[in-house]
């Protein structure tokens, strides 16, 4: 359940956080505000999702043997 | 022959060798050929998911995008990323019942949950049709890179038809392993390109981004932030939540879930693939360069910015290396489409629909046959097709994003939902789709007493809620009926 919790920020940040930040002024890393407010957001979803992975249970279990097939 | 040219063609020979050579030490059985034999590692799982994502459309779609709209370009980076985060729990389900099951395709799982061949049928029709716009997107795309590129010394048309011919090769030979393989190349190509252009010319042009981003907002005052009306912000959330989810429902990027070896690659994935993603943004950044240094490009042309400033700025050779990897965003996508529409047409309408007793070998003889016969298609539609292509492209997207209920629904571990059901959703959020994008419909129309800024809202969720409501009152109905069966059965 706090794992969703987490994985629901994105949709949060992304879906209902850009009406606020709709802005050109100020630019940060050179990019307009809106931008780099939904690229700071792209960022997060990677480390959340990384951190995601790490708490999961599911990923905890050894990993099944063997190594990369080659197609 | 310039030296742009002899990149390019050096680069279509490799991608064929390659495809070819992918087949080697593999017998091509219909799993072989349509999903690798479900053997494929992260590596190459997040190449094929993530190749989906880098296809001309982004290329020159993205670049022009910027170039001619600014903001509403900014969609393009989110929805991918979110539909990742749903992927984490979405496709681990989904594989583990494909294994078991032996299930090869998308219409082949929905056919399989709902325990209904005329589903899988309706599912293939729904496929198909979307993949075909796609894939002439793809060869115009192939069209446009090849005559730019070359200065004018091989026509789009000369450039469609060999791009054709390589990816019906070594998709009748290769299957998906020939699709694998070229996307290491094309992944490679495009990130070092992409990357190049996307830092080299704003700098060489502007001195950096701020001051790049300072000059556009000062000459388009607007340009850059989303508009009042029109591509507003509300069409931003309402599109980019719409295409999330119908993000995983093209039938080749489901069947590349299939290719996985075990499901924790997905959940490594949702976590590498939104940086992937972000290699977008160069792409915006080559587009907001071009628009005030090659101004004045209209219409369908402005797909063109990308190419008309690497002209103006660069070498040959080095507009050779660019048109290369735009050549590899065209075919790599192109033979995924081409591998999935001939499965989809010979395993799931073909055996689903029309010869249930059909063996395996003979699919994967008739699904070979059609790569050549849909390559054709595509390319007579891409050079006959005309205007009407657009609408259909248009509708792709939405078609696909119809799946997703009947999707969900299915994963469900106590399902309600019947395949009648199912059923009638598609159809009905596919008749909506079709009517709308026909009619160039837009929910202000539809419903002027709307408030203002909810009449943005992008139309495609107008589908698929009628697609929902079907499919629960159906549901609804034909639940009843069984309950009242079995009751019946056991009194």
């Amino acid at each position: 359940m706090v794992l969703r919790l987490l994985a629901a920020l994105p949709f949060i940040g992304i879906l209902l956080g850009v009406p606020f930040v709709n802005r050109v002024e100020p630019l940060v890393l050179g990019m307009p505000l809106v931008l780099a407010w939904i690229v700071a957001w792209v960022v997060l979803t990677a480390v959340i999702m990384a951190l995601v992975y790490r708490l999961d249970p599911a990923n905890r279990t050894a990993a099944s043997p063997g190594e990369e097939v080659r197609p | 022959m310039s030296s742009a040219l002899l990149i390019i063609a050096a680069f279509t020979l490799l991608a064929l060798g390659l495809g070819l050579r992918a087949r080697r030490g593999h017998d091509m059985n219909l799993e072989q050929w349509s999903v690798g034999g479900r053997s494929f590692g992260t590596a190459f799982v997040f190449l094929l998911m993530a190749g989906e994502i880098y296809t001309t459309f982004t290329f020159l779609g993205g670049s022009g995008f910027a170039y001619g709209k600014g903001a509403p370009v900014y969609y393009i980076l989110p929805y991918a990323t979110l539909a990742y985060i749903l992927s984490y729990w979405l496709l681990p389900p989904i594989w583990r019942y494909a294994k078991a099951n032996r299930v090869v395709s998308q219409p082949n799982f929905l056919a399989s949950k709902y325990a209904s061949p005329g589903l899988g049928v309706l599912v293939a029709i729904v496929d198909v049709v979307a993949l075909v716009p796609y894939l002439v997107l793809q060869f115009k795309g192939l069209g446009i890179i090849v005559a730019t590129t070359s200065y004018g010394a091989i026509s789009p048309a000369a450039a469609i038809w060999i791009g054709a011919l390589v990816v019906t090769a070594y998709v009748t030979i290769s299957g998906v392993r020939g699709s694998a393989w070229n996307s290491v190349t094309k992944d490679l190509m495009i990130l070092g390109v992409v990357l190049f252009l996307g830092i080299y010319l704003p700098l060489h042009y502007y001195g950096g981004y701020a001051p790049m981003f300072h000059a556009i907002d000062a000459a388009k005052p607007g340009f850059l932030s989303f508009p009042e009306k029109g591509s507003s912000v509300t069409w931003f959330q309402s599109t980019v939540a719409l295409t999330a989810l119908g993000f995983f429902m093209w039938p080749h990027t489901f069947a590349s879930v299939f290719t996985a070896r075990d499901e924790r690659i997905f959940r490594r994935n949702a976590a590498v693939l939104p940086v992937y993603q972000l290699i977008l943004l160069f792409v915006f950044f080559v587009g907001f360069a071009a628009t005030l240094k090659v101004p004045g490009l209209k219409g369908g042309d402005i797909d063109l910015s990308l190419f008309r400033l690497s002209l103006a700025t660069f070498d040959p050779w080095f507009v050779g290396v660019i048109g290369a990897a735009g050549v590899l965003t065209a075919l790599v996508p192109g033979s995924m489409i081409l591998n999935a529409a001939a499965t989809l047409i010979a395993n799931d309408i073909y055996r689903g629909g029309i010869a249930r007793q059909a063996s395996d070998a003979q699919v994967t003889r008739l699904a070979r046959v059609l790569v050549p016969v849909i390559a054709l298609v595509g390319v007579g539609f891409t050079l006959h097709g005309g205007e009407t292509i657009v609408a259909l492209l248009l509708m792709g997207y939405s078609f696909v994003t119809q799946l997703f209920p009947a999707v969900l629904a299915s994963l469900a571990a106590r399902r309600w939902v019947t395949w009648q059901g199912a059923f009638a959703g598609i159809v009905a959020g596919v008749a909506v789709v079709t009517i709308t994008t026909l009619t160039h419909a837009t929910l202000g129309q539809w419903f002027p007493f709307l408030p203002e800024r909810l009449k943005d809202t992008n139309i495609g969720l107008v589908a698929l809620s009628v697609n929902v409501l079907v499919l629960l009152i159906v549901s609804a109905l034909t639940q009843s009926r069984t309950a009242a069966q079995s009751q019946a059965h056991s009194l």
